[in-house]
């Protein structure tokens, strides 16, 4: 996927000014939230469940390599040959390798955001490749030619009618509005491109190490086709999504659903072992997993680890005010939102990402709602503090920062400095009590007023009145 | 009971009589209340952009002032919860500081909260006329988990109808230097929270954070609306009836 992620601010503008997409996230923002809290309220041991999937994934992740042997496995007794991906090139020359060997001229797949981090799509269709998205909201961004804007709604800032205009034009079919129509006519433009496709690609919700399974969660069905139907399968996710046990499995599924749609149970849970065997009747031929590191091991041991707990359930960027307002776009990359403020500057390269960690307000929301936990604003603190000290930000914020450590730490002169300010300000207000236009602080003044200060210090104030 | 107010920066700077109303709900509820004079800030905005030093440096100061106290009352959520949850990992090289910080951050508490949990507080004797909507600070609220407290004391002014909004928990947009560095995006979280304060019809937003109150009063003049006052819930629980507010 194209970054863009270090032009966040003028993607803001763009987006701030996107009328679809405003009320879009007006009309739906709030139905995920409220999805979230009614599937929660059956949940009688919500904060024990967290604290034992924070358990699970932070033991795994101290035991990473031994988990990901384990894994291999097992799912090479099944029949899977495993890949090892270090970067993103990795990932895309071992499927085309695949493709190649398996005489592939068509790929269909489902939803798999590892391979929006590799640009996969393009490097296939510049091998001369087709590739057709099957899950609907990516299919319906594949004719828009769009990225997603959300990890489990990609479609999310599309409206009803920018998508029967899309289908219209692209199925050169009547337009029509009625969304399972719609969604029939979707259908019917898929279904022969499962039956013809020699290969199947999918991400991987999780990989069980004990059984070498690939775990996928889906609602629409397209997932099965995609693994099931194709002669070739490759599952491509990344090195931290593994798990130990079908247990720990179950575990985090009963958060994993309820934190992203609010469902009990996603309509689909795969389990994906091996290949076909002489008895089964459908599955693929040939089997593959690319696990993929392109960044992950690099925050291992470090501040960042607790952002690899992540299980991609999209609740921080649900809860979050930011997101709800810019939408995913303006991020600039595959994961938007609190966890892709701190996953795109760990991944792609802070200075390419340096206004993501200050696109927050520190609310906390998302920390509450993430189902393991993750502090997020607490990540983004510690993603500030290495753009202060690798002097990334601006050189008039960071000297704002050390001029106000400096004043602050001599109550002398800052009981000087405040005065004035007060005095200044006051003045400045007049009789409306309110600055229109502040120098230096038009990012306020622009869309609100400044309430004037009242004239005098507390402290000046208070002396006097003391006895 | 020696109570140290640690009045903080914005109030200071910006809104002195929300200090005075905090002062004298205090002294009306039997505390002795001293305010250092030497106090600045919690270094909340520095530490927040990136500079840990701020912190540290704000924490030493702010344990030099206010060390020798029984409780510090401070009326913020945001400076509360930088004192009692982020000066917790500042000193990892000195764990004696980090002792006595960690000491004096137990004795500190919110306005709201020292009133209803410290001093047990169910009523009190200010008198206001008026519907208030109620905006719940993201720190106060989920850092330190002030909710009911703030509703029990408005709610036990017999003049006063709490009116809810929809969504009173979801940020304001000021976040410290956000408000800003990404003041469009600031902007429209602000007047996404001032529709929400309209359409309550409510005469006054109250809150506990200064902050957000600045900029939700800045959004609403800036929207046209003159009509629905922002206070500080420190001025609504001791206005007293006849108060000339500015």
């Amino acid at each position: 996927m194209k970054l863009t992620s270090f032009a966040f601010k003028g993607n803001v503008r763009r987006q701030l000014g996107n009328a679809v997409l405003q009320d879009n996230m007006k009309r739906f923002g709030g139905r995920f939230v409220k999805a979230r809290a009614e599937a929660m309220q059956q949940v009688d041991n919500l904060e024990a469940l967290r604290l034992a999937a924070t358990q699970v994934r932070d033991h795994t992740l101290a035991h990473l390599e031994e988990y990901l042997t384990a894994f291999e496995d097992c799912a090479r007794k099944r029949g899977t040959v495993v890949h090892w991906a270090e970067t993103s090139e990795d990932v895309n020359r071992i499927v085309l390798n695949i493709a190649a060997a398996g005489g592939v001229s068509r790929v269909v797949k489902s939803k798999s955001m590892v391979s929006e981090e590799t640009g996969l799509n393009e490097a296939l269709a510049s091998a001369g490749i087709e590739t057709i998205e099957t899950d609907l909201g990516e299919y319906i961004l594949q004719l828009a030619d769009e990225p997603p804007s959300h990890i489990i709604a990609p479609a999310i800032h599309k409206n009803l009618d920018e998508v029967a205009d899309l289908f219209s034009s692209r199925h050169h079919t009547p337009r029509q509005t009625d969304i399972p129509a719609l969604c029939r006519e979707a259908r019917e433009q898929l279904r022969p491109h499962f039956l013809s496709a020699q290969m199947g690609i999918s991400g991987g919700n999780f990989l069980v190490a004990e059984t070498g399974s690939v775990a996928l969660v889906t609602n629409e069905g397209n997932g099965r086709m995609v693994t099931t139907l194709p002669r070739i399968h490759v599952a491509i996710t990344g090195i931290e999504k593994v798990l130990p046990t079908l247990n720990d499995l179950s575990l985090i599924l009963r958060l994993l659903t309820r934190s992203a749609t609010g469902q009990d149970i996603t309509n689909y849970v795969s389990l994906l072992t091996g290949v076909r065997g002489p008895d089964d009747l459908d599955g693929p031929v040939e089997s593959h997993v690319i696990l993929v590191d392109s960044g992950r091991s690099g925050l291992l041991g470090t501040d960042l680890q607790p952002a690899l707990r992540c299980i991609r359930c999209g609740a921080c960027m649900n809860h979050c005010p930011v997101y709800q307002v810019v939408g995913g776009h303006a991020y600039g990359w595959v994961y938007p939102g609190p966890i892709g403020a701190v996953l795109t500057p760990a991944y792609v390269g802070l200075e390419k990402a340096l206004d993501l960690p200050q696109a927050s307000t520190l609310c906390g929301a998302c920390q509450v709602v993430c189902p393991v936990r993750i502090p997020l604003p607490e990540l983004m603190r510690v993603l500030r503090e290495k753009s202060m000290e690798r002097r990334l930000r601006p050189w008039t914020e960071r000297w704002l920062v050390m001029l106000w450590r400096w004043v602050a730490a001599q109550p002398a002169l800052y009981a000087v400095v405040t005065r004035w300010a007060a005095r200044v300000l006051r003045w400045a207000g007049g009789r409306s009590g309110l600055l229109h236009h502040l120098p230096g602080l038009d990012g306020w003044t622009e869309g609100r007023d400044m309430p004037a200060p009242q004239g005098q210090t507390f402290r000046d104030l208070y002396r006097r009145k003391a006895p | 009971m020696r109570v140290g107010l640690f009045v903080t920066c914005l109030v200071d700077l910006m809104r002195p009589r929300i200090g005075f109303a905090v002062v004298r709900l205090l002294e009306s509820a039997g505390c002795h209340v001293e305010v250092p004079s030497t106090q600045t800030c919690c270094g909340q905005p520095g530490f927040n952009s990136g500079d840990r030093e701020s912190g540290r440096r704000m924490a030493l100061r702010f344990l030099q002032d206010f060390e020798s106290f029984d409780h510090v009352v401070v009326p913020s959520g945001s400076c509360t919860g930088m004192i009692r949850v982020h000066y917790a990992g500042l000193f990892p090289e000195a764990p004696d500081v980090q002792a006595r910080l960690d000491r004096l951050a137990a004795r500190t508490h919110e306005l709201t909260e020292f009133l209803v949990d410290v001093l047990g507080m169910k009523t009190v004797s200010g008198r206001f006329e008026g519907t208030v909507t109620y905006h719940d600070s993201c720190s106060g609220l989920r850092e330190l988990g002030i909710k009911q407290g703030p509703r029990t004391l408005l709610a036990s002014m017999p003049g006063v109808v709490l009116q809810e909004m929809s969504q009173p928990e979801v940020c304001c947009g000021f976040g410290g230097a956000f408000s800003v560095k990404l003041g469009n995006i600031a902007t429209r979280m602000a007047r996404d929270k001032c529709e929400d304060v309209l359409s309550t019809d409510a005469d006054v937003l109250v809150a506990g954070d200064l902050g957000c109150l600045l900029n939700l009063e800045g959004c609403l003049r800036r929207m046209g609306n003159t009509r629905t006052q922002v206070m500080h819930v420190a001025e609504v629980l001791a206005h007293v009836h006849g108060d000339e507010r500015k």
